[in-house]
């Protein structure tokens, strides 16, 4: 289609001039954007507020599409299990696989126990969820893996929190707006999460690769200890994650550690709980410089304000 | 008095006697629609690769190669920055790359005016697969040959997109011209 003879200029200087002020507006708004992603790459929370204002509006929808996607899920599972063996197996499956979930956990617990016991005998107490709501949406087009939540800033939700579903960690929250907060997914390539073989102390750090993926780098470098099928949990380290919670199973050895394949995929999960962090000190001290530590004398203490 | 045949008295956007289109749908349904079309990734869940092609790009790029001259060419600013709310990009990435493509589109226009569907299929193909690559450049992630591949689909499904996306715009144009309004 030819454009319509109005956008031709010709000889009048007034169309000239509305032709030309078009280019120039959009090459000063391309500007803008150049500058706006420079700065927002530069610092990625400087436009939360604005972000936060749009999720929270979007929210409302989002709940309704997660219930929808939930039930849907479930007539689908059903309509499954009916086309694969008559019979319900496939609610059967996931129980099981869950249940495989929670004796890896439990080794990793009996495991924890055992070291904190030798330690100082240290008393843990049940870890009360912050809050329990559903995922919302996510950011489907981007290359980026983030997820979002129905709760935020007035819920308790702050950041850095923890978000797992009962099957294992999801991520951990990145932004908080009024009613909704934003989570970095751990397939996200930002995101970075210690994590131990469930079976002993063999200690890694798994990286979101972007496909699915995470890439298992072992700390201590040598014969690479891994074996596939390896079930890899929260150690703990870092402060944020309390330790034991099943993270992903290693599917691919690598010579500095592995692939591995995350346990709780975020969009079969029905409900997430975020959970608080597990040691704020640790983050706290981990965030303060080393010289502003020296200078001021102390070390926890000034972390821990 | 003669009469009209009945086939006279009306065409694809409705009665013609005494009906007149709407002004403020005329103008706002473009942006309607593409706005809509931005936020509606929003509500899929994808959590181990994009699933989507950008939804809001592609109604974007329809609206500006099917009806040209409809959008100003500064509009990738306020659509952008709307598209970067909700998309999971770093603020500025969408108002940059959208603007970018309204002055490209435009170049292409003013060297080759005649053109057939097939070569405006190509054209949206093109602005979409550079929009993905270049998107994953900026959206402030490592990039790791695993994310190219999961890149793939997403162009694959883009640029077979865009063929329906056309047919939807052209539905939503009669709609947005129809004679809705009633005149005496």
């Amino acid at each position: 289609m030819a454009p319509p003879s109005s956008r031709r200029s010709g000889f009048s200087k007034k169309a000239q001039y509305s032709v030309f002020t078009g280019y120039l507006l959009a090459t000063l708004g391309a500007l803008i954007g150049l500058v706006l992603l420079a700065f927002s790459l530069w610092q990625p929370a400087a436009f939360a507020p604005l972000r936060g204002a749009a999720q929270d509006a979007v929210s409302p929808v989002g709940e309704a599409t997660a219930t929808v996607r939930s039930g849907s899920g479930g007539v689908f599972d059903t309509i499954a299990a009916y086309w694969n063996a008559g019979s319900q197996n496939a609610a059967l499956r996931e129980e099981v696989e869950i249940a495989r979930i929670r004796l890896a956990e439990a080794e990793a617990v009996v495991a924890e126990n055992e070291r904190l016991k030798s330690l100082l005998a240290l008393a843990e107490g049940e870890v009360q969820p912050v809050a329990t709501t559903r995922l919302i949406g996510s950011s489907a087009t981007s290359s980026r893996r983030f997820a979002y939540l129905g709760v935020g800033r007035v819920d308790g939700v702050e950041v850095g929190m923890p978000v797992r579903s009962a099957r294992g960690v999801v991520g951990r929250v990145l932004e908080v707006a009024r009613s909704s907060s934003r989570v970095l997914l751990l397939t996200d390539t930002e995101s970075v999460l210690p994590v131990r073989r469930a079976s002993d102390d063999t200690v890694a750090f798994a990286e979101g690769r972007g496909d699915g993926f995470l890439r298992v780098r072992l700390i201590n470098l040598g014969l690479n200890p891994l074996k596939e099928g390896d079930v890899l949990v929260t150690s703990g380290a870092g402060g944020y994650y309390r330790p034991g919670v099943a993270v992903a199973i290693l599917t691919e050895l690598t010579p500095d550690g592995g692939i591995a394949r995350l346990m709780a995929n975020p969009s079969a999960t029905d409900f997430v709980s975020v959970e608080p962090i597990y040691e704020a000190v640790a983050v706290n001290a981990s965030q303060v410089p080393v010289e502003q530590r020296i200078d001021t004398g102390t070390t926890a203490e000034a972390g821990g304000n | 008095m003669e009469r009209f045949a009945n086939s006279a008295r009306s065409d694809r956007y409705g009665s013609r006697i005494n009906r007149d289109r709407s002004p403020w749908r005329a103008v706002s349904v473009p942006y309607i629609t593409i706005m809509l079309a931005s936020m509606l990734p929003f509500l899929v869940m994808a959590d181990v690769m994009p699933v989507l092609p950008p939804l809001g790009y592609l109604m974007f790029l329809g609206w500006r190669i099917m009806r040209p001259g409809l959008l100003p060419i500064w509009v990738g600013v306020p659509l952008g920055a709307f598209d970067d709310l909700f998309s999971g990009q770093p603020f500025g990435s969408a108002i940059l790359l959208w603007s970018l493509t309204m002055i490209v589109i435009e170049l292409i226009e003013s060297r080759f005016p005649w053109r057939g569907f097939i070569q405006d299929w190509f054209t949206a193909s093109l602005g979409v697969v550079a929009y993905i690559l270049v998107a994953m450049t900026v959206s402030g992630s490592s990039l790791t040959p695993a994310m190219i591949v999961t890149a793939v689909p997403q162009m694959a499904l883009a640029i077979l997109l865009y063929p329906i996306f056309a047919k939807v715009i052209s539905r939503i144009d009669r709609f947005r011209l129809a004679r809705a309004r009633r005149i005496g």
